[in-house]
């Protein structure tokens, strides 16, 4: 038994950060009871299809961390490129058929490249400040790179107009360009230029994100239209009270006076019924996958590995954000998922593999660093034959 | 070497910046999150107790009403419906498009809710439709399950088992109008199962049919769909009224009647209660209490037959001779004995004027008994001119004639017309004459009555008491105080009335009753519809047959029974029946066989229905055969034309007869 655990595959399948399995596996599965709850006890149509995806999106995000990190290194500009692709043939098939149109059908899967390129996008800047020297990150030369690759899934993606994935884009490249030590004027002077110009850019705005903006602003203005979800969510969130209602108690959801109660207002969902303590369990567990997210970016070696693992921690991070701000009231409504606990394949499609990257860079950090039998892989076995013989035989 | 250390010291500071940004974010969603639960929680709590519970009222099940033996006359019925709230659902015609998949609606069902829509408060509900039945119920609720605004009722509707005879005396129900909602603005108004009485009985009792709504609380979800009912107040049903109506009586008449135009009242002499308050042809008071289709109600308007007037009570007829019994009264009244007797030669000439008899010969010299018996206008004409015409006016008003009765339950009754000098003077402004004295005495002129007035007038008559009509079986019965003329002398009017139908040369000897012991007296009357001309008279009056329907004279009579106690009052008119000998005076017969004899009216009336169908069948066989006939002329004609050397077949080609 022991010979085939030391040998070289199953020591790498078992050499897993196991807590944080269970912790993308508890939030899912929490997610999956919510659910369950709200189709109203019943796994069809939701939950019994979100479980399935866990299982084997995890299979996936296992598989995805077994590759080393130098491959997504190599692999980054390519994967930038093919992402970048999909998005431009995404939009001529969109001008096409004459509508909007945001994924491509590969026949198996509805496959959606805005999603994919949350992902190239940090790899690929990443792998530009591997290679650029600190003094030149400020500089026009070492800045005109970052901000086409930045500029150019934005552009293609607000010709959809899909201005979530826009935003998403730029609050990913914004954080991966101070995390690699942008002088820190680099933001003060847009970030003031831009809250000067919010005025204009709002002028921009389509009419029903206007309203969004202008719900959440005052969402007693209009409570049964558009101020409606807003209020209900709120409702939901506070009505649980400490502990909740209890497990498939939760009126707001089953009699559908919460909007989308199984994707976007899932937490409220999940409030109803659980309560503040619920809440506290979620918010506690992506805590923990943000602070080992941090904890891998701080011992990673590299420029690159560094950059990956804290850009995706933030990217996760802004997600659960916007979604908990917005059922909470605090931002205006927008198509945000809660990752990992909201119905949808798209979104898991995305955070899995993200969180395999991660997983792939904590293996690398522990095999550098960590101790010895684990850091070392496939050299361990020697090193376990050199310990001194364990008394072994009948007298033991 | 260095450089990257400095790149990985920036990245550490700049991770910890952020990392605390996490933190404070997420501090501040728990906190958020703690404020909405801890601190707004009661008030959110309550907000989403009052998303799930709605307050609902349940309109109370209307009173029944019950004939006098208590069979039942207007029930409830359960039923299966479908409410729409348009304001949750949208778009009211994609719903009603959807509705309409399951249950079917006309063009015109469809405007009509647009239109009561259109008239609909913020979430007012809106009744699709009433009688459904079970399948269309079970489909709406499975098919449309999450259709918001929509929602399948079990109700109640309004039945009516006696069907159409009871039609114009129940009267029917249907939804409160804006005007009756603005005056009362009580929300039970708004309630789309809730009815009030439209006409008849069913509007002048509706303060006692109404009954009090109940309550209930029901959880109800974000698309008004009621998902359980929570707890509930019962609603207190309106009273159980007991009417004074003979079930069987009203029905057993109607079907004798058919679709003749006709109008029975049959008063208790003892009590003054209604035993039959029937006017016929009607609706079907099920369909008018559901919703009144416009196509139908067009027709029944423009119908000659005027299934749409309550004849009995809001029907005003010209009373003919039966108010010569109010002339003989009028003179007993007057102290004119009955035995005084008076001339006739056929005519009575005033002031170089003549007013004919109906016979030429005149009848001789006719008492009052006998003057009443063959209807002698004469007598009639020198009574009125001896008393009075204020005598005789006064006489109608204390037989019931001119004045609607405060004590019955039914709204709208009219009054009338008993002319006098004073009502002349009003109406027209000319003086009164002479003329109008001896029209009026034998029931012509100005004078208009109700089938109603009629009855009552009898009661009084047969029962020498000023009888009230009344139609609650429960009320108290007052007694009533007698008529201010000797009865011997009362009994002489009877008496003529006796001879009217059982004497020799009685105007109405086909309605003596075949019951041993139980005879029959009345008067008939019949009305002219149509004035005729001077001109027409010499060259001859038209015999009624030979007139259409709506030209026709009225027919009218007024009886009792049995004649040595007096029990039971009636009146009869049959619009255009031609005279009251000849269509009237059978109804009455049957009424009374009917009500001493059940066996042999019930026996009759199969007979007439009988003949009825045979009646219809031939004449159903020889509208079939003209049509033959006339399609084989034009057939012959057609083949003779192209081909006069045809072959000559025994029958018509059959081609040649479809053109």
């Amino acid at each position: 038994m022991t010979g085939v655990l030391n040998a070289r595959w199953p020591r790498q399948l078992v050499d897993q950060p196991w807590g944080i399995v269970l912790t993308v596996l508890a939030l899912g599965g929490f997610g999956g009871l919510v659910l369950y709850s709200a189709a109203g006890g019943s796994f069809a149509p939701w939950a019994g299809n979100h479980l399935l995806r866990l299982a084997v999106l995890s299979g996936l995000m296992l598989a995805v961390g077994l590759a080393p990190p130098a491959l997504w290194f190599r692999l980054a500009f390519p994967f930038y490129g093919l992402a970048l692709l999909a998005l431009v043939l995404v939009e001529t098939m969109g001008a096409i058929s004459g509508g909007a149109q945001r994924w491509l059908d590969l026949g198996i899967i509805r496959f959606q490249p805005s999603e994919l390129m949350k992902l190239a996008l940090v790899l690929a800047l990443a792998r530009v400040y591997q290679f650029l020297p600190l003094a030149y990150v400020g500089r026009l030369q070492g800045l005109w790179l970052p901000l086409l690759l930045i500029a150019l899934p934005v552009g293609l993606v607000m010709l959809q107009p899909d201005l979530d994935s826009a935003l998403t884009y730029v609050a990913a490249g914004v954080t991966l360009m101070f995390l690699a030590g942008l002088p820190i004027w680099h933001f003060l002077v847009p970030g003031a230029l831009l809250a000067a110009s919010l005025p204009l850019l709002f002028q921009l705005l389509h009419d029903y994100q206007k309203a969004r903006i202008l719900i959440f602003l005052d969402p007693g203005s209009d409570p049964l239209g558009a101020g409606y979800h807003i209020t209900q969510s709120k409702i939901a969130i506070g009505s649980g009270g400490l502990t909740g209602k209890g497990f498939l108690q939760g009126s707001q959801s089953h009699l559908a006076y919460l909007p989308e109660p199984h994707t976007d207002f899932i937490f409220a969902t999940m409030a109803e019924e659980w309560g503040l303590l619920g809440g506290l369990a979620v918010i506690a567990g992506y805590g923990i996958l943000f602070a080992w997210g941090w904890r891998v970016a701080f011992a990673a070696a590299g420029t690159f590995q560094r950059l990956v693992a804290g850009g995706l921690t933030m990217s996760l991070f802004y997600n659960v954000l916007i979604n908990l701000m917005m059922v909470m009231g605090l931002a205006p409504v927008a198509g945000l998922p809660l990752p990992l606990m909201s119905y949808g394949g798209s979104s898991m499609l995305t955070v899995m593999p993200a969180l395999g990257i991660l997983i792939g860079i904590d293996r690398e950090n522990r095999r550098r660093a960590g101790p010895p039998e684990l850091a070392e892989g496939w050299t361990a076995a020697p090193r376990l034959a050199n310990r001194p013989a364990r008394p072994t035989g009948p007298d033991a | 070497m260095h450089a990257s250390r400095l790149q990985q010291l920036v990245f550490e500071r700049r991770a910890l910046l952020l990392g605390g940004l996490q933190l404070l974010a997420g501090g501040l969603l728990l906190g958020r999150m703690g404020w909405l639960a801890l601190r707004e929680g009661e008030m959110l709590a309550a907000a989403a107790e009052s998303n799930r519970v709605a307050l609902r009222l349940v309109p109370p099940r209307r009173g029944l009403l019950v004939d006098a033996t208590g069979l039942p006359l207007a029930v409830n019925r359960p039923a299966y419906g479908v409410e729409l709230v348009p304001s949750l659902a949208g778009d009211l015609d994609a719903a009603l498009d959807r509705i309409g998949r399951i249950v079917p609606l006309s063009a015109e069902e469809r405007a009509e809710l647009r239109e009561t829509a259109k008239g609909l408060g913020g979430s007012g509900t809106l009744r699709i439709a009433s009688d459904i039945g079970w399948d269309a119920y079970a489909a709406l609720n499975v098919e449309l399950a999450d259709m918001a605004g929509l929602q399948p009722v079990r109700t109640y509707i309004r039945h009516y088992p006696g069907g159409e005879p009871f039609a114009h005396a129940l009267g029917y129900v249907g939804r409160p109008t804006r005007e009756q909602w603005q005056a009362r603005r009580d929300p039970l108004l708004l309630h789309p199962g809730f009815r009030i009485g439209k006409e008849g009985l069913e509007r002048g009792l509706d303060q006692r049919l109404v009954g009090t709504p109940g309550a209930e609380r029901v959880e109800v979800n974000a698309r008004g769909r009621v998902l359980r009912q929570l707890d509930s107040r019962p609603d207190t049903p309106g009273e159980t009224v007991r009417l004074t109506i003979d079930r069987g009586l009203q029905a057993h008449l109607g079907a004798f009647l058919g679709d003749e135009s006709a109008s029975v009242v049959v008063i208790d002499c003892l009590t003054g209660g209604i035993k039959c308050l029937l006017s016929m042809p009607a609706f079907d008071p099920d369909v008018f209490s559901n919703r009144i289709p416009s196509a139908l109600w067009k027709a029944m308007q423009e119908d000659e037959r005027k299934p749409l007037l309550p004849k009995a009570t809001q029907g005003l007829y010209v009373p003919g001779s039966t108010f010569k019994l109010v002339t003989a009264l009028a003179a007993l009244a007057e102290g004119v004995p009955p035995t005084d007797s008076v001339g006739c030669g056929g005519r009575y000439t005033v002031g170089g004027r003549s007013w004919h008899c109906h016979r030429r010969g005149g009848h001789g010299t006719v008492a009052m008994e006998r003057a009443i018996a063959v209807s002698c206008n004469v007598f009639f004409y020198a009574t009125a001119r001896r008393i009075g015409n204020d005598a005789v006016a006064r006489m109608a008003r204390l037989l019931g004639l001119g004045q609607t009765y405060e004590g019955l339950p039914i709204p709208a009754l009219r009054a009338g017309i008993v002319p006098d000098a004073a009502w002349l003077r009003r109406r027209h402004d000319r003086d009164w004459s002479v003329a109008d004295t001896l029209n009026t005495a034998i029931g012509q002129g100005s004078l208009f009555v109700s089938p109603l007035q009629l009855a009552v007038m009898t009661a009084r008559i047969a029962s020498g008491r000023i009888v009230e009509p009344a139609l609650l079986a429960d009320a108290p019965k007052p007694a009533f105080p007698p008529l201010p003329i000797p009865p011997d002398w009362l009994a002489v009017v009877r008496a003529g009335m006796r001879e009217v139908v059982n004497g020799p040369g009685g105007t109405a000897r086909s309605a003596r009753l075949g019951i041993e012991g139980i005879e029959l007296a009345g008067k008939t009357g019949t009305a002219q519809v149509r004035i005729i001309t001077a001109a027409e008279r010499r060259r001859g009056v038209r015999r009624n047959e030979s007139l259409p329907w709506r030209l026709r004279d009225h027919g009218l009579f007024v009886g009792f029974a049995p004649v040595d106690q007096p029990r039971y009052a009636i009146a009869v008119v049959v619009e255009h029946g031609m005279s009251g000998s000849r269509a009237a005076a059978p109804v009455a017969r049957q009424a009374m066989t009917y009500i001493f004899d059940r066996e042999r009216a019930e026996a009759g009336l199969e007979r007439r229905l009988a003949e009825r169908e045979r009646r219809r069948r031939a004449a159903e066989e020889a509208a079939r055969r003209a049509a033959e006939e006339a399609a084989r002329a034009a057939a012959e004609a057609a083949g003779a034309a192209p081909s006069p050397a045809g072959p000559a077949g025994g029958s018509p080609p059959a081609g040649a007869a479809a053109p």
